[in-house]
């Protein structure tokens, strides 16, 4: 090796470890890999078999890709050369069928892993579960409590241990429903209804986010999840109930109007189908559309 | 009176300061030119033995113009969002404000994909399969110069929106409703509806062509199976681009009905899906980006068997390789919307097929590595970026599986994991490819080779580059950070890792800057570095060409008897046998190409602005140019054998002489 090339090798293979010096802290600390709830704890756990299972191919690739360009560069002479080799059969069959298997190994894993943490599937547990029910709007997040007959804006709060379901629209372009270190992602669609059920392990503060494009504001859609005992979330609904302004399908459409990073808010809830209005009004027939057109709501 | 420029008023011209500046540079740039033109008096040349040239070598070249020049465009764009996600933390908005920043990541995507890799794959494909399978030319040279025109226009069309009115903010694949007309008005979406539409039309009609040309044209002797493996790669690429292309035809143009007629195939209410198209774009998308990595794999497969001085290992496993891909790439694209709520079986359907890619990925992995192995390895330009394709290729494969875990995909889509991942097989993948390919085939077309020295610190430039950009951002998406983000607040803790993406592009910037002074100190320095025909000791037909070679490539067609032709000629030692010539058949120069795609810039540019008497006029040109060409009998001619023979002369006088 010439003194240039040493220095190259070590240049490198410093800048390699600098980087991971750097990186890894900050990656085995982000919240895809500190779950707080059992969806996300499961979803990490794919996430460490998958990689592991595909380092089993990948290491072995580095490691041969460096010792054979060491071991056969053209400057040293005496190794082995045979120009017109190029077939092996039993070197084929491992290739083949060695990622097979692998991939064979991880297929099972999928196969299971997406019926058991399909986000439509509802948490198996003693609690009775909470329901929310999410929109995406222009551009902000408005959650609605069916059953405690309250909303909020950019911020949800919801008991610690209890299985939440969650119904995601959107009255707006699509956006993309995220709560890192609860679970994984869904889509919210106008005129359609997806599902999510994540869980939180215990009380805490919680970032959301949009992950999917979705206009000018789409950067100011963050949301905070605030999971807490739930004698501190019973008190914050009653606390909601007294104070916040009420929340009808009138002052839905002047909040559904576009405008970027809006304050957290709370309202009651005057209009118990608020939701489901939401969504039909993307699955009228264009008749009752044109007409709806003509006055508010559109 | 008010309706003769639709809707282009003297608003569409007013931007803000960055956007006047990127106008204002772009117009200057093209002003030097023609300047220069004009004081060179190139005119004459330029259009004689360019832009009229049916001559796929000529047609490519200037593909891999156009394409150097989006580079730059895309780099610049990409350094632009960079700079904005380095200060756009807390209080501070950044430089950038939302419509702008969103117009910038549009625009990168689209020219990244359609301009820089669509360009340089087309530009490869032209120089170097009609000379790997022994042709003269490609099957239609007519429709050759055309897809090349119909790309520039689209080229053309995106960077006119930068002067005149704006580009798409919705991405690079416009997701409807918000590329709808109630979420995005105006002409933004056009633009990026007519540049992919128009680019899209000549990338359809090239496939066809290297399609035939491969089938048809090979010299006597090259049966499928003793075709070299680039040339194996652009065909199953040229499969694919027949089949996925005319989705994004149609489904573009349902989009711009929508836009334009008021229809309502994508929309949220009144019957439409908005799902239908993102299940339609990536049915084209994916098999898109195999188009793009198909040749790149073909590249790297000649580049290691050439440099390690080797018959390339495994051959009928890598053509059975290729297969595969080609034919899985088409039962995958679900798996960019896992997250759309699909059915649990769906999503592991797919989720299966996708990971079933890495199989034969790995195969032609291994093979290569085998190729090396008891080879004798050169570690030249082409080969350094071979082996930083190893490097970042693998480790982005191994993401690309993971996130092919549906329930591992919830919490990685869209977020800058999977910019890290796809990065990695752009840049690593095709990118790297195309640059080898370039560096590998380049002295063979302009007769010398450019700086070995500038080349290195490039490809060092850029690999150092491509891991202090890109590995934090597999960092930053574990910790939340998704994608497109003009703003994040401070308590994220973003911010270093931005900053050191940041730094990353610096690198990659020089990368590119040296690159470019590789090209003009190569060209300062050509009398020194001269070559003949084989500068690498190379194993394919074309290296048995002068460089560069001859407008008709073979004045004897050859004929083959094995795979590596030319390495297997060399090492047996044949016995000259005596030419005679004939006369040779080629196409007669034509503008028509050019003319049609200037009419389709016309009837663009009036759709977008809703200019509707011009639309009519665009559209008559194009028919009537199209008829004149059909109806014109004087497109061939033949070069006599005296002259063919004169010419072979002279080259042997110069190779005697150098």
């Amino acid at each position: 090796m010439t003194i240039k090339n040493k220095f190259a090798f070590f240049f490198l293979s410093a800048i390699a470890i600098l980087l991971a010096a750097i990186l890894i802290p900050y990656a085995v600390t982000g919240a895809v890999l500190n779950p707080k709830g059992i969806i996300a704890l499961e979803e990490r756990d794919l996430i460490v078999i998958a990689t592991v299972l595909m380092l089993v191919v990948v290491i072995p690739v580095f490691v041969m890709t460096f010792a054979i360009c060491w071991k056969y560069r053209a400057s040293k002479k005496d190794a082995e050369y045979a120009p017109n080799w190029d077939n092996d059969i039993l070197a084929e069959t491992i290739w083949w069928g060695f990622p097979c298997l692998i991939i064979l190994i991880l297929s099972i894993v999928t196969w299971f892993s997406t019926k058991a943490l399909d986000p439509f599937k509802p948490l198996e547990s003693d609690i009775t579960p909470i329901q929310i029910q999410v929109v995406a709007l222009d551009w902000k997040w408005l959650f609605i409590y069916p059953e405690q007959k309250i909303a909020t804006v950019n911020y949800f709060q919801f008991p610690e241990l209890t299985p939440v379901n969650f119904e995601i629209t959107s009255d707006a372009p699509m956006n993309s429903f995220w709560i890192p270190q609860l679970g994984g992602q869904i889509y919210a669609m106008p005129g359609m209804r997806s599902k999510l059920h994540l869980m939180a392990d215990e009380a805490g503060d919680y970032r959301g986010s949009s992950a999917n494009i979705s206009g000018y504001g789409f950067a100011g859609m963050v949301f905070t999840a605030k999971a807490t005992k739930q004698a501190d979330f019973d008190k914050w609904v009653q606390s909601v109930k007294q104070s916040a302004p009420p929340l009808g399908l009138n002052e839905y459409i002047s909040l559904a109007k576009p405008s970027s990073y809006n304050p957290e808010a709370s309202y009651t809830l005057k209009d118990d189908d608020l939701y489901d209005q939401i969504i039909m009004k993307y699955l009228m027939p264009s008749s009752k559309l044109h007409e709806l057109e003509k006055t508010s709501i559109r | 009176m008010n309706d003769i420029f639709g809707r282009l008023t003297i608003d569409a011209f007013k931007h803000d300061p960055i956007e006047n500046g990127a106008g204002i540079g772009i117009a200057i740039t093209g002003f030097i030119i023609l300047g220069l033109l004009f004081y060179y008096r190139g005119w004459k040349y330029l259009w004689n033995e360019w832009l009229t040239s049916l001559d796929p070598k000529r047609i490519g070249m200037m593909y891999l113009f156009m394409a150097t020049l989006m580079l730059f465009k895309g780099l610049v764009d990409a350094s632009m969002m960079r700079a904005q996600q380095a200060l756009a933390v807390g209080d501070s908005m950044g430089y950038l404000a939302p419509p702008h920043f969103q117009q910038i990541f549009s625009a990168h995507g689209t020219t990244m994909i359609f301009f820089v890799g669509m360009g340089m794959v087309f530009g490869l494909l032209n120089l170097i399969v009609p000379l790997q399978i022994g042709a003269r030319d490609v099957a239609f040279p007519f429709l050759n110069s055309l897809s090349f025109w119909l790309f520039l226009v689209g080229a053309f069309l995106l960077n006119i929106s930068l002067v005149v009115g704006k580009f798409s903010a919705t991405g690079w694949l416009a997701y409807p409703p918000l590329s709808g007309n109630e979420y995005h008005p105006g002409v933004g979406v056009d633009y990026w509806i007519w540049s992919v539409q128009i680019s899209g039309i000549g990338s359809l009609l090239s496939g066809i062509n290297f399609l035939v040309t491969i089938l048809k044209m090979r010299c006597p002797g090259m049966t499928l199976m003793k075709m070299p493996l680039f040339t194996w790669a652009a065909l199953n690429s040229m499969v694919l681009v027949l089949f996925a292309f005319p989705i994004l035809t149609a489904t573009v143009l349902m989009l711009t009905l929508d836009r334009t007629l008021g229809m309502h195939f994508f929309t949220a209410d009144y019957g439409g899906n908005p799902m239908m198209y993102i299940n339609l774009i990536w049915a084209w998308g994916h098999p898109e980006v195999y188009i793009l990595i198909l040749p790149a794999f073909g590249i790297y497969s000649e580049v290691v068997a050439t440099f390690s001085h080797k018959r390339l290992f495994g051959y009928t496993s890598m053509v059975w390789a290729l297969a595969s891909i080609t034919f899985l790439s088409f039962i995958v694209w679900l798996h960019h919307f896992f997250t759309m709520g699909a059915g649990a079986n769906v999503n592991a359907f797919f989720g299966i097929m996708t990971m079933l890619i890495a199989v034969p990925t790995g195969v032609k992995v291994f093979n290569w590595l085998f190729t090396m192995f008891r080879g004798r390895i050169y570690f030249a330009r082409p080969m350094l970026w071979f082996l930083g394709f190893i490097l970042v290729f693998t480790s982005g494969g191994m993401t690309g599986v993971l996130m092919s875990v549906p329930s591992a995909d919830f919490q990685t889509h869209n977020s800058l994991f999977l910019i890290a991942h796809f990065h990695s097989m752009v840049i690593g993948g095709v990118l790297f490819g195309l640059f080898a390919g370039l560096s590998y085939w380049f002295p063979k077309f302009i007769g010398f080779k450019l700086n070995e020295r500038l080349g290195r610190y490039a490809f060092w430039c850029w690999i150092v580059g491509f891991f202090v950009a890109f590995m934090p951002l597999y960092a930053l998406g574990l910790m939340g950070a998704t994608r497109r983000l003009n703003h994040y607040e401070a308590a994220t803790g973003w911010h270093p890792l931005f900053m050191l993406a940041a730094l990353g592009v610096v690198f990659i910037i020089c990368g590119g800057l040296l690159q470019v002074l590789q090209i003009i100190i190569g060209v300062r320095q050509r009398r020194q570095n001269r070559i003949l025909g084989d500068p690498w000791n190379g194993r394919t037909l074309e290296w048995s060409t002068p460089s560069p070679p001859p407008f008709y490539n073979f004045a004897i067609i050859p004929e083959v008897h094995e795979r590596d032709p030319f390495w297997e000629a060399k090492h047996r030692h044949l016995p000259e046998k005596k030419q005679t010539y004939h006369d040779i058949h080629m196409p007669k120069n034509t503008p028509m190409g050019m003319y049609i795609a200037a009419f389709a810039l016309v009837f663009s540019f009036a759709i977008i602005w809703y200019i509707h008497w011009l639309t009519i006029v665009g559209l008559i040109g194009i028919i009537a140019c199209a008829i004149i060409r059909l109806s014109d009998d004087d497109i061939d001619y033949y070069v006599p054998a005296a002259e063919v023979e004169r010419i072979e002369n002279q080259i042997a006088t110069r190779i005697k002489h150098a």
